[in-house]
């Protein structure tokens, strides 16, 4: 069912192929084309917002390693992404490092943090472990709030990213920067999957008990995915850093750590494109809620008290998560796929 | 009566695996529903409870009728509450309850209080066993007794059909024979149709009176148990037994070549 009627493989090499058909040559060199040109049709405004899609795409991609393949409940994403965050900050800003040596630094030490908090996982599972990695929100969020290395309540400055001479300034550079960063997150993460280590996640997702008997070991296995999850969280935060210019942990709120939770299941858990349908819907409808329909509404109903557009988007917000849930509980990665197998077998489905 | 009437099943939207099966289940009545894996036996089986929901499944033609009515479009609950129960497949007791309480929650929705209370008895009655383990929690119990307490929680629902899908699975050979006969007794006893999915298929026709045999979704061959125990095809394809009743030898037959194809 996955592969187009009459493709078959004749050796390894097209066995383990992504791309295996004519039709997907010229949809994925045509998506990159539009991809990479996207600056030219395509305002600041719009920029920016893609530019956030993209960073926190690579961060639900690092979650949906953990909770998607691996099945280790994580609600402390976003507190592992402003450690990257912060370790870029510090490391450009008052060490003066370079960009490529922060963003690096920023991985590997959000990944080591989430091995930390990581460790509850070898012996509690489910409600019990997102109840462990609540915590890793807030004892993140407190540290960063009390230490002076951090800047404290008051933040931090970043500069702006920079390879060799090449300064990422512009709305439009950064762009390209991000995506291309993103572009190979979703290449990593579609690899791992089909990997022994993936495979490893997968069992220890699906039968715990069963991957132990079989010589997978469990500890190693479950702080790799909460290593591999975090270190994608902290190159998010630190592109984060980078594009903002100015950290404060406002920034990585709780609720944010739910959002991201949240486009993963909408997206599809445990799926490669996933991710990405997910923090595209949601980045969206949260643009076009706060941008759009609060003018529109705050225009149209003039008699309303004043604000009352921003207290009533997040109930809207909530509303249209809730709908999406009930009517697409196996997230949009489901419907894709049956989407492809009915196109493909059309006219006869079966 | 059940009247199942050329039902098909898709999941999906795009796999089918029962192409138009027909079969009629007459009250009081024990049928046995036999084939090999995958032959779609246990996908009739949830089509008729209502569950193929859970797994994207859909009846696109054909009708199920229980006693006139149309039900195929209903939920698993309102036919549970009709009286059709299903004793899932590889024993699914609420392993956080006890014995008794797992019995009672058979009893869900009954409003006949004091009823329930003799049909305990009645359950009781037939697996002594559970009686002695009444007060131990469900999900310490050995493979067998969850069996016989699966069993008997579809029985504290008073159905007038009992759909069992393998209440053979893993157990030991005596507990089968043991299985069966309070099946059968309590068949005649209370007068309740039974739908039996089976793999045994010598146990299966010994207590059942019609059978109905199925490969790659539809229904191949049916007929009463004694015609199904004589069929040359059922005896050596599912019974491993060859025209003289002895054990068959794949020296002298191509068996392949005496392959009926169904169609």
């Amino acid at each position: 069912m996955s592969l187009p009627c009459g493709t078959r493989n004749y050796n390894y090499a097209e066995d383990m192929g992504i791309v295996r058909t004519k039709t997907h040559w010229v949809l994925l060199i045509a998506f990159l084309v539009i991809l990479f040109t996207a600056p030219l049709y395509f305002g600041n405004y719009w920029l920016g917002v893609f530019n956030l899609i993209g960073i926190t795409l690579i961060a639900a991609i690092g979650l949906n390693i953990l909770v998607g393949y691996c099945g280790q409940l994580s609600i402390g994403h976003a507190g592992f992404i402003a450690v990257g965050a912060y370790t870029a900050a510090i490391l450009t800003n008052r060490l003066e490092m370079p960009f490529l040596v922060g963003l690096i630094g920023a991985g590997v030490v959000s990944g080591l943090i989430g091995i930390i908090f990581g460790l509850p996982s070898v012996r509690v599972k489910g409600f019990y472990l997102a109840i462990t990695t609540i915590a890793a929100q807030f004892i993140i969020i407190w540290v960063i709030n009390h230490w002076s290395l951090t800047g404290g309540f008051v933040g931090i400055k970043v500069p702006y990213a920079s390879i060799g001479g090449l300064v990422f300034r512009s709305e439009s550079s950064q762009f390209y920067l991000i995506i291309i960063i993103a572009a190979l997150c979703v290449f990593f993460a579609k690899n791992l999957a089909r990997t022994k280590v993936g495979r490893a996640f997968i069992a220890i997702r699906d039968n715990d008990l069963a991957a132990e008997v079989m010589g997978v070991n469990l500890l190693y296995y479950k702080l790799l995915a909460f290593f591999i999850g975090c270190f994608f969280a902290g190159i998010a935060g630190a592109l984060l850093a980078h594009w903002i210019g100015f950290l404060n942990a406002e920034q990585f709120s709780f609720t944010e750590s739910i959002l991201y939770v949240g486009m993963i299941i909408i997206g599809g858990l445990g799926t490669s494109i996933g991710p990405i349908f997910g923090v595209i819907f949601i980045r969206i409808l949260q643009q076009l809620l706060t941008m759009e329909l609060v003018p529109f509404l705050e225009s149209t109903f003039t008699n309303f008290p004043a604000g009352f557009a921003t207290g009533v988007t997040p109930m809207l917000f909530g509303l249209v998560i809730v709908l999406f849930l009930i009517l697409e509980p196996r997230g949009l990665a489901h419907r894709w796929a049956l989407f492809k197998s009915a196109y493909r077998l059309w006219p006869f489905s079966y | 009566m059940l009247k199942l009437n050329n039902i098909e099943v898709t999941y999906l939207n795009v796999i089918r695996v029962l192409h138009g099966v027909s079969m009629t289940v007459e009250d009081g009545a024990i049928i046995a529903l036999l084939g090999a894996n995958g032959a779609g036996k246990s996908t009739t089986l949830k089509a008729i409870s209502g569950l193929l929901h859970i797994e994207e499944g859909e009846v696109t033609d054909g009708s199920i009728e229980w006693n006139g009515e149309r039900i195929d479009k209903k939920y698993a609950e309102e036919i549970g509450k009709m009286g059709i129960i299903q004793a899932l497949e590889g024993r699914h007791v609420f392993e956080h309850l006890n014995t008794e309480e797992n019995l009672i929650v058979g009893a869900h929705n009954r409003r006949d209080r004091h009823a329930v209370r003799q049909d305990l008895e009645m359950v009781y009655d037939y697996f002594p066993r559970l009686k002695e383990m009444r007060r131990n929690t469900a999900g310490y119990l050995s493979g067998g007794e969850q069996q016989m307490l699966v069993i008997g929680r579809a029985m504290m629902a008073t159905p007038k059909l009992m759909m069992l899908d393998e209440p053979s699975l893993g157990l030991a050979p005596l507990l089968v024979e043991e299985i069966y006969d309070i099946i059968r007794r309590f068949n005649t006893e209370q007068k309740t149709s039974v739908l039996l999915v089976e793999q045994n298929v010598r146990i299966a026709l010994s207590i059942s009176h019609y059978g109905y045999v199925m490969e790659n979704g539809r229904v191949v061959l049916d007929g009463t148990a004694d015609f199904l125990k004589n069929n040359e095809d059922v005896k050596e394809f599912y019974m491993g037994l060859s025209a003289l009743g002895t054990k068959k030898s794949y020296r002298e037959v191509k068996h392949y070549k005496r392959r009926k194809r169904w169609l």
